[in-house]
C-alpha cells in the first residue's frame, strides 16, 4: 500500500511537473548515438535476429537439394537454389498410402475453413447483437456459462462431441468438424460481438425501433454495415485459429479428409524411409502461408484480434 | 404498466431468443452436458465404448499409479512454471524496450509477433530442425571446432522438455509483448514525468510504480498463458511425439492417447477430469478476484 501512496504524491506533483518539462528548454536533446540508445536498438537487433531465424533456416532448407544439406549447415544459404522440393511437398509428398503431397491437406483445410468462419460468425454476431440489444431473461446466465466454458480444456469435451456427432451422422465428415469449429468459436466471437454492439448509441437503436424497423430489419440495415471492422477482426481470429487447429482435425476427420496441419505432420513425422529434410521444410512453410499472408495484410487489426482471442488459446 | 397485459415472458422478445438457441444449446449441451458427461464417466471402468459400470475412484487411482501420466505431470508442471515465468519476463522487457519512443517500432513489432500467427505444429516442426543433432546447432557450433559440444534436448530425456519450452516461448511471447505493450500505453504519462523529476531511476519506476499499476493486465496475461499450458499438445507431437521414450509426454497428449489409441476411454476421462480440475484451480481465483468484487454494485 505504500507504493501507491508514493503513487499518489507523485500524480499530485505531476502537474507542477508538466509545467517544468514545458519550459523553454523543452526535453532533454537527442543524441542518435546515446549509449541508451545503443542498447535498446542492440538488444531489439538481436532479439530480432532469433526470431526471425527459424523462418530463415526454413527458406534456406526448403531451397537447398539433399547432398548439399547433408554436406553443408542448416544456416548456409543454398549454393544452387532448387524448387524441387517446393513441388514435391505440394504434389507428391506421401502419407501413408497416399502420394498427392500437401495439395489434398490444403483443399480440405480451405473446404474446412471457409465454411466454418462463415457459419460461426454467423452465428455468434447475431447472438451477440441479442444479448446486447434485445435482453431477456436468463441470458446472462447462458452467456456466463458460455464464457466460462471457454477455459475447459477441450479434452473434457472431446468424447461427448464424438457422440453428439456419431448420433447425428456427421462424425469423420467435414460438415462435422466445421460444425465443432463453429461451437469452439462460439465464446470468444460471441463476446467479441455483444461488447461491439453494446458500444454503437442506443439513441439509433431505438430511433429505429420507432421507425418500425425489427429485429432482423435492425441487424441487417444499422447493425451489420455499421460493424465491418469487427467482422474483420472476427474473420482474423477464426481464419488463423482454424487453419491452425490439429486437435479437432485428429479427432472430428478420418484420414482422406485430413487438415493440412495433420497431414503435415503426418508427412514430417513418417517413420519410413529416408527423411528428406527439403521437402519437409517446404511443407512447412507452404503450410504455414496462410495465416503468414492473414497477418501481413490485416496489420494492426491482427493485434487487435488475437488480444480478443487470446483466451481461445 | 400493467403486468397482465404482457404477454406470457416466454413469448416476449422471441426473435432474440430464437437467435440465442445456439449459444444456449453450446452452453447447455456442450459446455456443461459435456463436462458432466465426461466427469461422471471417470468413475466408469469404460473401456472401448463408455459403460455404465461404475467403479468409484478406481481410474483416478489407476490414473495416478501410472508412471506416463506422473511423468505428464511432472513434465507439465516444469513447462508451466518455465512457460510462466520467462514469458512474463520476456514479454514485458520485449514491451517496455518497444515504448521508449523508438523508430521502427512497427517492424520490430511485426516480427516479434509473427510467430503466433503460425500453428504449433509448424513452431514444433521448424524447432525440431534447428534442435536436429545431426545438422542443427550443435552440428553447426561442432564444425566451428568445438568436438565435444552437445546441445540435443530433444534427443536427451533428461532436458526434452526445455527443448519443448524454446519453441513454446518462441510462438508465444509476441502475444504477451503485445498485450504487455497495451498496458504500458495505458499508463499516464504524467507518471514518468513525476518519477523523473523525483529523480526515482527507470527501472525503480518500472519495478515499483509502473508494473503494480499494471496489476490487471498482468493476471489477465497469466490466466490466458495458464489455460493455454494446460492445453500443450500439438506442439509436443509435432517436435518429439512424447519421445525419447516417454520423456515428454504431457497431460493432455495422454488423454488423446487413452481415448483414441490404447481404447482406455475410463482413463482418458479420468486424465481430462484431472486437467479441467487444475484449470479450475486457476480460473476461480482469477474470476473471483475480477468480477468477484463488481457483483455488488450490478
Amino acid at each position: 500500500m505504500s507504493n501507491t501512496g508514493a503513487l499518489n504524491i507523485a500524480a499530485a506533483g505531476a502537474d507542477a511537473a508538466a509545467h517544468d518539462l514545458a519550459g523553454p528548454r523543452g526535453a532533454r536533446p537527442k543524441r542518435a548515438l546515446s549509449g541508451r540508445n545503443i542498447m535498446i536498438y542492440g538488444t531489439l537487433a538481436v532479439v530480432s535476429l532469433y526470431y526471425l531465424l527459424p523462418l530463415y533456416v526454413m527458406m534456406v532448407t526448403s531451397l537447398k537439394g539433399m547432398p548439399e544439406i547433408r554436406m553443408g549447415n542448416i544456416f548456409a544459404p543454398p549454393m544452387e537454389i532448387t524448387f524441387e522440393p517446393w513441388v514435391k511437398a505440394w504434389a507428391t509428398a506421401c502419407t501413408g498410402l497416399n502420394c498427392e503431397g500437401l495439395s489434398r491437406g490444403f483443399w480440405n483445410s480451405v473446404r474446412i475453413t471457409v465454411p466454418s468462419v462463415f457459419l460461426s460468425i454467423a452465428i455468434a454476431s447475431i447472438n451477440g447483437y441479442a444479448l446486447a440489444n434485445w435482453r431477456f431473461k436468463g441470458a446472462n446466465l447462458f452467456f456466463t456459462i458460455l464464457i466460462v466454458g471457454a477455459f475447459i480444456p477441450y479434452q473434457v469435451m472431446l468424447y461427448p462431441l464424438v457422440i453428439i456427432l456419431r448420433e447425428m451422422g456427421l462424425y469423420g465428415s467435414l460438415t462435422g468438424l466445421v460444425l465443432v469449429h463453429s461451437v469452439f468459436g462460439m465464446p470468444i466471437l460471441t463476446l467479441l460481438f455483444r461488447n461491439y454492439f453494446t458500444s454503437v448509441p442506443e439513441e439509433l437503436f431505438k430511433a429505429a425501433r420507432v421507425d418500425g424497423a425489427g429485429f432482423w430489419g435492425i441487424y441487417f440495415k444499422i447493425m451489420l454495415p455499421m460493424s465491418l471492422p469487427i467482422f474483420v477482426v472476427a474473420m482474423i481470429i477464426q481464419i488463423t485459429g482454424i487453419w491452425n487447429d490439429f486437435l479437432f482435425g485428429v479427432v472430428y476427420t478420418k484420414p482422406d479428409l485430413y487438415p493440412m496441419t495433420v497431414q503435415l505432420n503426418n508427412i514430417v513425422n513418417s517413420v519410413q524411409g529416408v527423411k528428406e529434410y527439403n521437402v519437409n521444410m517446404a511443407a512447412t512453410i507452404i503450410t504455414g502461408l496462410v495465416p503468414l499472408i492473414v497477418y501481413f495484410a490485416s496489420g494492426k487489426l491482427f493485434v487487435r484480434g488475437i488480444a480478443a482471442g487470446a483466451v481461445k488459446g | 404498466m400493467a403486468a397482465t397485459r404482457r404477454p406470457p415472458t416466454l413469448f416476449r422478445n422471441l426473435n432474440a431468443k430464437i437467435a440465442a438457441i445456439p449459444m444456449i444449446l453450446t452452453a447447455l449441451v456442450v459446455f456443461v452436458g459435456g463436462t458432466a458427461w465426461t466427469v461422471v464417466y471417470s468413475f466408469t471402468n469404460s473401456r472401448l465404448l463408455p459403460r455404465e459400470k461404475f467403479v468409484g475412484l478406481d481410474q483416478y487411482e489407476r490414473l495416478w499409479s501410472s508412471n506416463k501420466w506422473l511423468i505428464s505431470i511432472e513434465n507439465l508442471f516444469i513447462y508451466g512454471i518455465c512457460s510462466l515465468v520467462l514469458s512474463l519476463i520476456i514479454g514485458f522487457v520485449l514491451a517496455a524496450l518497444l515504448d521508449q519512443k523508438i523508430r521502427f517500432e512497427n517492424t520490430f513489432r511485426t516480427i516479434l509477433l509473427y510467430p503466433f500467427a503460425l500453428s504449433f505444429i509448424v513452431t514444433g516442426l521448424v524447432w525440431q530442425w534447428i534442435l536436429n543433432p545431426q545438422f542443427g546447432i550443435q552440428a553447426v557450433v561442432r564444425s566451428l571446432g568445438f568436438e565435444s559440444f552437445s546441445f540435443d534436448p530433444l534427443y536427451n530425456p533428461d532436458i526434452v522438455i526445455y527443448g519443448i519450452l524454446i519453441a513454446g516461448l518462441w510462438q508465444s511471447t509476441g502475444l504477451i509483448m503485445c498485450l504487455m505493450l497495451a498496458g504500458l500505453r495505458g499508463i499516464d504519462e504524467d507518471i514518468w514525468k513525476a518519477a523523473r523529476i523525483d529523480g526515482i531511476p527507470m527501472w525503480k519506476t518500472y519495478l515499483f510504480i509502473v508494473i503494480p499499476m499494471m496489476r490487471p493486465v498482468f493476471i489477465t496475461t497469466l490466466v490466458i498463458i495458464a489455460s493455454g499450458i494446460v492445453r500443450v499438445y500439438d506442439l509436443v507431437v509435432a517436435q518429439t511425439s512424447g519421445g525419447p521414450g516417454i520423456s515428454s509426454e504431457v497431460p493432455a497428449k495422454y488423454v488423446y492417447d487413452a481415448m483414441f489409441l490404447s481404447q482406455n476411454l475410463g482413463q482418458g476421462f479420468a486424465g481430462s477430469t484431472m486437467m479441467l480440475l487444475a484449470v479450475i484451480i486457476v480460473i476461480v481465483p482469477w474470476a473471483y478476484l475480477e468480477f468477484g468484487g463488481r457483483k455488488r454494485h450490478v
